[in-house]
């Protein structure tokens, strides 16, 4: 466990190797990237046991992030912690890449490919049952997103991790409240979700999942909970924000998909990111930020609605817009 | 069939404290030997395929080797992507077992037939697909898939079917097994449906008739060497399987006949006609009405060749 980098100083490399990789790539779901950064960043800073130059050490902690479309997360937070060489993130999405879109077991320090929602709890209980049943004392850590909360099989794992005691197992939801094309809340309710999970049997804690004191505290409990006598799992429910970091992608369901373009979708992410750069990281793409950074105009589509649940069926019997955004900010506005 | 795997699986999991074995809620009664001999190494995981199958994966990764079971589809079909990218993907060591191929739960209807199983499971790189025809078969094949590092599905019959080899000798994964010499006509089964073949093969032999006939206790990889030998040399190959005709065994002879240059043989392909069954039955009863029994297979040698 390398302790290389302060959760700070991760979770600002992810986002910005982030930035650069789906700019580079025109790849998808920086909105998903940068809501995961501060978990990602806290777990490979200051939670998760590993060896970077021994990525299959038997006492090693497993990771899984379920929510494989966020891939470029891991892959900046591997590389930074030295797994495999920095230059390498540059090939995200590249013919002849080992960096898919989506992640791959066929990269040192990635235990379980996943991409496929859905999945990732199942492959983590399993291992967390084989791991109990041998009474290793590894932990296993899985990252859901919300939206895969829709996947009937993300239940099935909860039901049996709950019926086996795996308290050695940590789940954590990216509750940024946004799936692909809108909220959650208007494309299959999940509210109460640490109720739901309650009522699976599991140990809930909900914190605001881009809080890094949050975060240590919950995987603390985390760490607390699985001593306790009911042996149960624990899921943190971390509130956060899609596209958290860059001001005009939260809460933006267009960033789901977009990438940051030449321009000033380009300058102004970085240039945010810099205005906000922890002490001792350095910029490897832009040392200095951008000067002169081109601008939005006017005529440029920023922070604007870019859900359309609302246009669809509206001769049906029920109110199907729930939640809406609000213009600018990271705020919802609940509607019922 | 399934006693047997069990008795074997038993005998290997009080060896190797790794080998594993995860139902899907299913087994009351044919896995209770398992659960009384290795009670720490059995698991129900619910009514719940698609996690069974991925915790099955989670499990194989961190060096067990597990078994999962149940009956029909739901251990292939219903947790499909689960064997592609959780198990396949990963290599994991993960034997998939299904009891009741083809129309073996006939009477319970068409959601209990497995009979387009061989063709997906195929589709698969990096999973063995292996369909024993009778109860040695089904031991060496249990035996087999336990030692291969590896996805592998294993489709099963019920109960009792015969005995039909005396002993396998060097019993290995891809190998065909011939059962009778024969000429000009060669019958190559997959499965349960061996217990008709060797019907229609003794009443062929009654009329005067001597067609070879193999067994294909895996259909992938196919055995391809022996195919080709069989087809330079034969005038009529003959793919028998419960399953249907699209994608499955006589789809993987088809593959492997259709790229040969110097080829003698044609190839007649018995299975379900592309169709699900819409009658309730027993097995012999669907066999007799999809024509892949005893008695259709012998009707339609004859129609090829005399």
């Amino acid at each position: 466990m390398g302790n290389k980098w302060s959760s700070e100083q991760l979770a600002w490399k992810i986002r910005r190797h982030g930035i650069e990789m789906t700019h580079l790539s025109g790849g998808s779901h920086i909105g998903a990237i940068m809501s995961v950064a501060d978990i990602i960043a806290v777990l490979y800073s200051d939670v998760i046991k590993y060896k970077e130059d021994e990525p299959r050490w038997d006492e090693r902690d497993r990771f899984i992030l379920s929510k494989g479309h966020a891939g470029a997360s891991i892959y900046a937070a591997l590389a930074e912690v030295g797994f495999f060489d920095v230059d390498e993130l540059k090939t995200h999405y590249q013919n002849g890449s080992r960096l898919s879109g989506h992640v791959s077991h066929h990269l040192p320090g990635v235990d379980f490919s996943t991409g496929s929602l859905g999945h990732g709890l199942s492959a983590g209980v399993g291992m967390a049952y084989a791991l109990k049943k041998d009474e290793k004392e590894n932990k296993v850590y899985v990252v859901l997103g919300d939206g895969e909360c829709d996947e009937g099989s993300v239940w099935e794992a909860a039901l049996f991790a709950n019926h086996f005691r795996l308290n050695n197992l940590v789940a954590i939801i990216d509750y940024n409240h946004m799936q692909s094309l809108d909220f959650n809340e208007n494309t299959l309710e999940l509210n109460d979700l640490g109720e739901k999970w309650k009522a699976f049997g599991w140990n809930v804690v909900e914190i605001n999942g881009n809080s890094h004191d949050e975060l240590k505290v919950a995987f603390k409990q985390a760490e607390d909970n699985s001593k306790k006598s009911n042996h149960k799992p624990t899921v943190i429910i971390a509130n956060t924000i899609k596209g958290y970091g860059i001001s005009f992608m939260q809460n933006d369901v267009l960033w789901h998909y977009r990438f940051p373009h030449s321009g000033w979708e380009y300058d102004s992410a970085v240039n945010e990111l810099h205005a906000n750069m922890p002490e001792g990281v350095e910029d490897i793409y832009t040392p200095e930020g951008i000067q002169n950074p081109i601008l939005p105009t006017e005529n440029d589509d920023v922070c604007n609605d870019h859900t359309f649940t609302h246009t669809w069926n509206t001769s049906y019997p029920e109110k199907m817009r729930r939640v809406e955004a609000v213009p600018g900010s990271s705020a919802r506005e609940y509607k019922i | 069939m399934r006693d047997t795997f069990v008795k074997t699986l038993v005998d290997m999991a009080k060896e190797d404290k790794n080998i594993e074995l995860i139902t899907g809620d299913l087994g009351f009664g044919v896995l209770k030997p398992f659960w009384e001999q290795v009670p720490n190494q059995f698991t129900n995981a619910g009514i719940a395929e698609q996690n069974m199958t991925t915790v099955a994966a989670g499990m194989a990764l961190e060096g067990k080797t597990v078994f999962t079971y149940s009956i029909g589809n739901f251990p292939t079909l219903r947790c499909l992507e689960q064997i592609r990218n959780d198990c396949a993907y990963h290599k994991a060591n993960v034997k998939i077992v299904c009891v009741g191929g083809g129309f073996v739960y006939g009477s319970l209807g068409m959601s209990h037939q497995a009979t387009e199983d061989l063709a997906i499971l195929r589709a698969l790189p990096d999973v063995v697909v292996m369909a024993p025809g009778d109860l040695v078969e089904a031991e060496e094949a249990t035996k087999a898939i336990a030692k291969y590092q590896g996805t592998c599905y294993l489709r099963l019959g019920r109960g009792g079917e015969k005995r039909i080899h005396n002993c396998i000798e060097d019993f290995q994964i891809g190998k065909a097994i011939k059962v009778h010499e024969g000429a000009e006509v060669a019958i190559f089964s997959t499965g349960g449906i061996f217990e008709e073949v060797q019907e229609a093969y003794e009443v062929l032999v009654k009329q005067g008739y001597q067609p070879a006939v193999y067994t294909f206790p895996t259909v992938k990889p196919i055995d391809k060497e022996l195919i080709e030998n069989v087809a330079r040399e034969f005038q009529l190959i003959v793919t028998c399987e419960e399953h249907n005709i699209v994608g499955g065994f006589g789809s993987a002879v088809a593959e492997v006949m259709a790229e040969m240059i110097d080829k003698k043989a044609v190839l007649l392909r018995i299975g379900i006609n592309d169709e699900y069954s819409i009658r309730v039955g027993n097995q012999k009863y669907l066999r007799e009405r999809y024509n892949v029994d005893g008695s259709s297979i012998v009707k339609k040698i004859k129609e090829r060749v005399f």
